[in-house]
């Protein structure tokens, strides 16, 4: 009997009796971290790591009941070892270990390989099978260094300012948001959207190092925007409220940028290919280093990727689950911002 | 080449007009001279010899970046586009160099004639110099292929500004025959080459779409109606003893049309008009679909010739007796024309496009009413005052087409887009019932918002049955109005006939799949069209 199995209601470890980001309510729901596509709402219980917990908190209530634990720190779930080991997703991010009787399965949820300033930086962990995302999965998508993507982010924000145009930059809520504002401080002031305040709120008081933000609310006036950097998530991109903001240049910071039929999907102003996810080989080089017997391919390119990691010598099987959609996400959150 | 790269970013990341000619005028101010007329030949399309065959061109790029070809495949299936896709897999360069525009393109009209080992040893030089815009950039030069959403029009008043010069003589220019290694970017401007050349058409003259009541034009006294005819829109220019035919996408086809030769001996030189190509067979104008049958052919034989003989309306006189008269005024142009036609030989197969009479804006809706029975799609308003402009200008000219057809189907089939449109289900096959079946009659992707195209691909990935590479077969369930031009009898279809242009009117969210149309409705249409 394997450790886990693929259900309709998530990865399920049935010696443990839980479930991994399962997408139906179940008795316990272990957490890899707080996209709406790995956590729903109505679980009776949720474990999570120490940081994702306000998101879980922010988001699903604050009455959730929720343990949480830190990365490296094992406990056992009837018989089973369950520990968390960094993503470098987004804060608090993490892959799910376990291991029953020499067994080790490691479920890394969303994850990338740099260090992006403000996520513990992921961490490979040796196992037997691993459980991997794909969804930049094909070898079009290679990153450029971060550092490289934030010069043409600041030099674009200067630009933008010589010209008078308001610095709009697109980026989720979770994630994404928190890596521009870590990195792009002291830059210019930089204000964000209620639904990014939030968060930043519940990080700064579980003791996260975010440089400060403003809130954007109807009484800031537009001129005094222009002079700093905005950040709004996608689903408010095309809102009536930025058209009301005049003179705005958009920048959608994501890793779909990377192809020009991206760019011009959004016909955004500018695209940066930022991504929260591994690139090819950044995909690549984590699942060779975890040594698995056994790769199991979730959301994005699953068949191709998969295909090719047969082909390359890795055992590697598709599975199908609900992850993935992080625009659900975004129109969740503003639903409740 | 940096310079060009950074246009081509400019062009892309924005979708206004304004904004893409002050792009192209910057870049017109501060480019490299040599490499300006190169530029322009790209962007309307005037091609060298591809240098590199594709093939080639693919397999040293899936080499290089150690990938198998199935998975080079798929990545092009997911960029859309084969220059972006090289450019994306392969490896970083190791080197950065900053060559101008016409130099490369001048290097690879070199290897053009080498072999494929110097070839390769070039291209895989050059890929290791490039970062990945430029190489983008590298790998359009060869195939000479860029579709970036800059038309002839917005290029022309692009370059009308920057030179401060009259469009229609920048128009006038770019059009005629001159290659960009023998012409500065001055000479260009000026013209200094049209002269000379015996072949170059006029702009053509087009109408835009008429969406208010024809009452609002005023009065009748002021307009020429003609027939809207379903053709391929021409010119034939008659110079130095010389004919050429000139169609509307400013192709010339001359050879394609041996029938119209004989006009080599009825026009006289300083001579070109303007009309449609038809296929005319006893004294009637055909279905377009007849017409297609003679269209992008190499060679004709003796039973095309006979099936689908050509004739041309003619519409307008824009240059006579050596003279450019395009802003004479519409009816003294007709005036010249008519007079000019009466002195030819034959009169069945270069006609005079007819004048429709009228009285009252009523009668004229009344009488377009039968524009299908002459296989016309509507009809044209002309002023009797108006210049032969450049391209599309409102105000003179308005075409009052009648509806298209139109047919309710089911999707069957999507397929992702291509272009911006890439990793999105974009591109759909639509079916109409035959009986328990369902039979495709039409393939269609333009006519939805990109709200509604994101709604589709939604569904279609819920509700995908089977995969075939890129397609997918979905649940037939979303009902689509097509609408289209024209029906055609197709062997090559499982249908037994095929739709022309056909697009998406309207998602029919109110109609479920039962309600569609059948094949039996579209073969009466079919059988009506061709009595």
């Amino acid at each position: 009997m394997a450790l886990i199995t693929f259900t309709n209601k998530g990865i399920f470890c049935k010696q443990g009796g839980f479930y991994i980001d399962p997408w139906q309510p179940v008795d316990l729901a272990v957490t890899t971290h707080g996209h709406a596509d790995h956590v729903k709402w109505g679980n009776k219980a949720y474990l999570c790591h120490d940081l994702t917990k306000p998101v879980l908190l922010q988001r699903l209530g604050f009455d959730l009941p929720v343990e949480t634990l830190p990365y490296n720190k094992a406990i056992s779930i009837n018989g089973v070892s369950v520990s968390f080991f960094p993503a470098g997703h987004v804060i608090g991010s993490a892959q799910v270990r376990l291991e029953y009787k020499g067994e080790i399965v490691v479920v890394s949820g969303d994850y990338k390989v740099e260090f992006d300033g403000i996520s513990t930086q992921f961490e490979p962990v040796k196992c037997h099978s691993f459980v991997s995302e794909s969804t930049f999965g094909l070898p079009i998508y290679k990153w450029k260094p971060q550092a490289e993507v934030f010069q043409q982010i600041s030099s674009w924000v200067s630009d933008n300012h010589e010209q008078q145009k308001t610095s709009v930059l697109v980026a989720y809520s979770l994630g994404k948001a928190q890596r521009l504002i870590k990195n792009l401080s002291g830059l210019a002031n930089i204000y964000v959207h209620n639904s990014i305040a939030n968060l930043n709120e519940g990080f700064i008081r579980a003791g996260v190092d975010l440089p400060e933000t403003i809130r954007i609310t109807p009484e800031i006036k537009k001129e005094e925007l222009q002079q700093g950097i905005v950040i709004v998530p996608p689903a408010l991109a095309d809102g009536k409220w930025m058209k009301s903001l005049m003179h705005a240049a958009t920048g959608v910071c994501s890793g779909w940028m990377q192809v020009r039929a991206g760019r011009r999907w959004r016909a955004a102003d500018a695209g940066f290919a930022l991504s929260d996810h591994a690139d090819w080989p950044g995909l690549l080089s984590a699942i060779k280093a975890t040594e698995a017997e056994k790769v199991y391919v979730t959301h994005g390119f699953v068949s191709t990727f998969s295909k090719y990691l047969n082909e390359i010598g890795i055992e590697s099987e598709e599975v199908t689950t609900r992850y993935g959609n992080e625009d659900d996400e975004e129109k969740e959150i503003l639903k409740e911002a | 080449m940096k310079r060009f790269a950074q246009l081509i970013a400019q062009l892309e990341t924005s979708n206004k007009t304004n904004d893409k000619i002050a792009a192209l005028v910057s870049y017109f101010s501060t480019a490299d001279e040599q490499d300006k007329p190169y530029v322009v030949a790209m962007f309307t399309g005037k091609r060298p010899r591809r240098p590199v065959n594709t093939a080639l061109i693919r397999l040293w790029a899936t080499e290089l970046s150690g990938i198998p070809p199935w998975l080079f495949a798929e990545s092009y299936h997911s960029v859309g586009d084969l220059s972006e896709t090289i450019a994306l897999v392969l490896p970083p360069a190791s080197r950065n160099t900053d060559r101008k525009l016409h130099e490369w393109i001048g290097d690879l009209a070199m290897i053009a004639t080498k072999d494929d080992e110097a070839k390769k040893e070039f291209i895989l030089n050059a890929w290791d110099s490039l970062d990945t815009q430029e190489r983008f950039i590298f790998n359009k030069l060869i195939s000479g292929n860029f579709r970036i959403g800059v038309s002839n029009k917005m290029l022309v008043n692009a370059i009308s500004k920057q030179s401060d010069t009259d469009s229609n003589k920048i128009m006038h220019s770019i059009m005629g025959k001159w290659k960009p290694g023998e012409i500065t970017y001055k000479e260009l401007i000026e013209g200094a080459h049209v002269n000379t050349d015996n072949s170059w058409p006029y702009p053509f003259c087009l109408a835009y779409a008429l969406e208010a009541e024809p009452s609002s034009l005023g009065g009748t006294e002021e307009w020429q109606a003609e027939w809207k005819w379903d053709g391929i829109r021409g010119q034939i220019v008659k110079r130095n003893g010389e004919l050429f035919i000139w169609s509307r996408g400013e192709e010339l086809v001359t050879d394609q049309f041996p029938e119209l030769h004989f006009l080599k001996d009825e026009i006289p030189d300083g001579t070109v008009i303007d009309g449609e190509i038809l296929s005319v067979k006893d004294g009637a104008v055909q279905a377009f679909s007849i017409l297609q049958q003679r269209l992008n052919r190499k060679t004709i034989n003796k039973a095309q010739l006979k099936d689908a003989p050509i004739g041309f309306y003619i519409y307008d006189l824009l240059e006579f007796e050596g003279t450019d008269i395009r802003t004479e005024p519409l009816s003294e142009r007709r005036r010249l024309l008519e007079e000019l036609v009466l002195t030819f030989s034959d009169h069945q197969v270069a006609i005079l496009s007819p004048v429709v009479a009228f009285t009252d804006w009523d009668e004229l809706a009344e009488i377009r009413k039968g524009s299908r029975e002459n296989n016309s799609e509507g009809l044209m308003l002309k002023k009797l005052s108006s210049f032969y402009h450049s391209g599309r200008k409102r105000g003179d000219w308005w075409k009052w087409k009648i509806n298209p057809y139109t047919v309710d189907t089911v999707m069957i089939y999507a397929q992702k887009g291509s272009g911006r449109r890439a990793n999105h289900f974009t591109d759909y096959t639509f079916a109409v019932r035959d009986g328990e079946q369902l039979i495709t009659v039409a393939k269609a992707y333009s006519g939805l918002t990109d709200k509604e195209i994101k709604e589709v691909d939604a569904f279609v990935k819920k509700n995908a049955i089977e995969k075939f590479g890129p397609v997918r077969t979905v649940k037939p369930e979303l009902v689509f109005e097509i609408a289209f031009e024209g029906i055609a009898e197709s062997k090559r279809h499982k249908a037994g006939l095929a739709l022309r242009f056909p697009r998406i009117a309207r998602w029919r969210k109110d109609k479920k799949a039962a309600e569609i149309n059948t094949l039996e409705d579209l073969r009466q249409l079919l059988a009506s069209t061709l009595l």
